[in-house]
């Protein structure tokens, strides 16, 4: 296997303070990655670096062959992005904004893809109703047709569950799914755990600004997500309080 | 997953990527009327206050045409460039548009082209309003041009401020700090040029102020495609 994200020794800082801290990554062709950890432990910063929004202070990464900062647009062709946000225009409809997002992407001749996606998503039907009369569900069901409309190698996912009720977000799991299937590689940060147990193949913690350790799912107990994640959190914690007591 | 026929370009293409930026701004504006109606409410308003406000005789008024009507555009100009960029921001889709694989220089001009067609769509739009109210007919072809000439500085550097001030809390305030200082040589270079045709002067004898703006639309235009890349990254 050949990893399509390689993060080595990345650095980001926010003024004085250090969110990453020489952090490596790296990401298995064809793996659906959840990163779990606390507010602030640095995953949507490393998901904006990832996504080239943000840039690193140092470190190396590769995506797709192609290097960031230098390369970015051509990373930015390989990758989808999900946020909590679903960076969709309200007046326009659900059509136009994926029309909008093609066209960005360089795509010609999509109505059929179009069309293809809104069936995915299940929102042919609405198609021509503005995005800002959908609900917050339907509109996170967007926001993932407007990320793979390009068919991206790499689908990143910062919380994308939040503020969906449980029906939504057993769709947004079904779709997920579903991407995953067809051989994309998948990188997502979430709170939630009994829902990223289902849907992961391999947990990292990402504690402090670090990654601290990777787990494949197969190698964990059932309903044991929690548990582990606990026990590495424990782990740091102690080992933090260690070296400040001497 | 890429099916139905469609194709994925090596590279997406510059004018592709900006038209495509100019139709959604239009499209959203055509159903939303919310950037057009706040400009066009607002600078009737101003202009309305100035009638009242300042109470001229005929022959003062005509001298200060120039000034009033810039001042107008200005403000409603800035009201529009905070609007247009907090839209972005707002709803995250400002990202969504960092993220196509795209020259960001080929968004910051689709961006600008849009709030360039806002504001002259407010300014002809005002224009007449103005002349009915002060009863006296300034619609002119070089008025025309300079407002063409004028807003394009504007909206030039305007757009680049705008991207920037975004990012901060009190962008409302910040922009207008830091758009009202740089605009200035545009801002006195219109007036003067608006005032000497709204006074019945050749052009050749305003020919300065031309040049003038022509200058400073080219140096605004360049420097915010230089940096706006720095700009909006983190």
């Amino acid at each position: 296997m050949t990893a399509i994200i390689e993060v080595r020794n990345l650095i980001k800082r926010f003024g004085h303070k250090q969110v990453l801290r020489q952090l490596n990554f790296s990401v298995q062709q064809g793996e659906f990655v959840a990163l779990l950890g606390s507010n602030g432990a640095g995953k949507t910063t490393l998901l904006r670096i990832l996504s080239s929004l943000s840039k690193p202070n140092y470190g190396e990464i590769q995506i797709a062959g192609y290097f960031l900062p230098g390369q970015s647009a051509q990373v930015r062709k390989k990758l989808g992005v999900v946020s909590h946000l679903p960076l969709l225009y309200g007046d326009l409809s659900a059509e136009e904004n994926l029309k909008f997002y093609g066209k960005l992407y360089g795509l010609s001749d999509f109505q059929n893809h179009i069309e293809e996606i809104l069936k995915l998503v299940g929102l042919l039907k609405r198609k021509k109703d503005l995005v800002r009369t959908f609900s917050r569900g339907m509109q996170q069901r967007l926001a993932i047709g407007r990320a793979i409309i390009h068919d991206p190698e790499v689908l990143l996912l910062d919380e994308p569950h939040t503020g969906l009720d449980q029906d939504a977000a057993n769709m947004l799991d079904t779709l997920l799914q579903e991407i995953a299937s067809r051989g994309r590689t998948v990188v997502m940060t979430s709170h939630d755990f009994p829902r990223v147990a289902n849907l992961a193949t391999r947990f990292d913690v990402l504690y402090k600004g670090k990654i601290h350790a990777s787990k494949l799912a197969k190698d964990l107990p059932q309903h044991g997500l929690l548990a582990y994640y606990q026990s590495i959190v424990d782990e740091i914690d102690a080992e933090g309080g260690k070296q400040g007591a001497t | 997953m890429q099916k139905g026929g469609s194709k994925v370009q090596p590279k997406t293409s510059f004018f592709k990527a900006l038209f495509a930026v100019v139709w959604k701004d239009l499209i959203a504006e055509l159903r939303g009327k919310e950037l057009i109606s706040a400009m066009l409410v607002f600078a009737l308003l101003v202009i309305f206050i100035f009638n009242f406000a300042l109470e001229l005789d005929p022959k003062t008024r005509s001298a200060l045409t120039a000034g009033i009507l810039w001042v107008t555009i200005i403000f409603a100009g800035n009201l529009g460039l905070n609007r247009s960029m907090s839209v972005e921001k707002d709803r995250g889709c400002l990202d969504g548009l960092l993220l196509a694989p795209v020259d960001r220089t080929a968004i910051y001009f689709g961006k600008s082209i849009a709030n360039w067609i806002f504001m002259l769509i407010v300014a002809m739009i005002v224009l007449p309003i103005y002349s009915i109210l002060y009863n006296t007919n300034i619609i002119s072809p070089a008025l025309i041009l300079v407002i063409i000439l004028g807003s394009e500085g504007y909206v030039a550097i305007g757009t680049l401020l705008a991207s920037m001030a975004v990012q901060a809390r009190t962008r409302d305030i910040l922009l207008p700090i830091l758009l009202f200082p740089v605009i200035l040589p545009v801002l006195i270079a219109a007036v003067k040029a608006s005032a000497g045709i709204l006074s019945g002067f050749p052009l050749t004898d305003l020919q300065t102020w031309f040049n003038l703006l022509i200058v400073y639309d080219i140096i605004f235009t360049s420097v915010a495609f230089m940096v706006f890349d720095s700009v909006v990254e983190e």
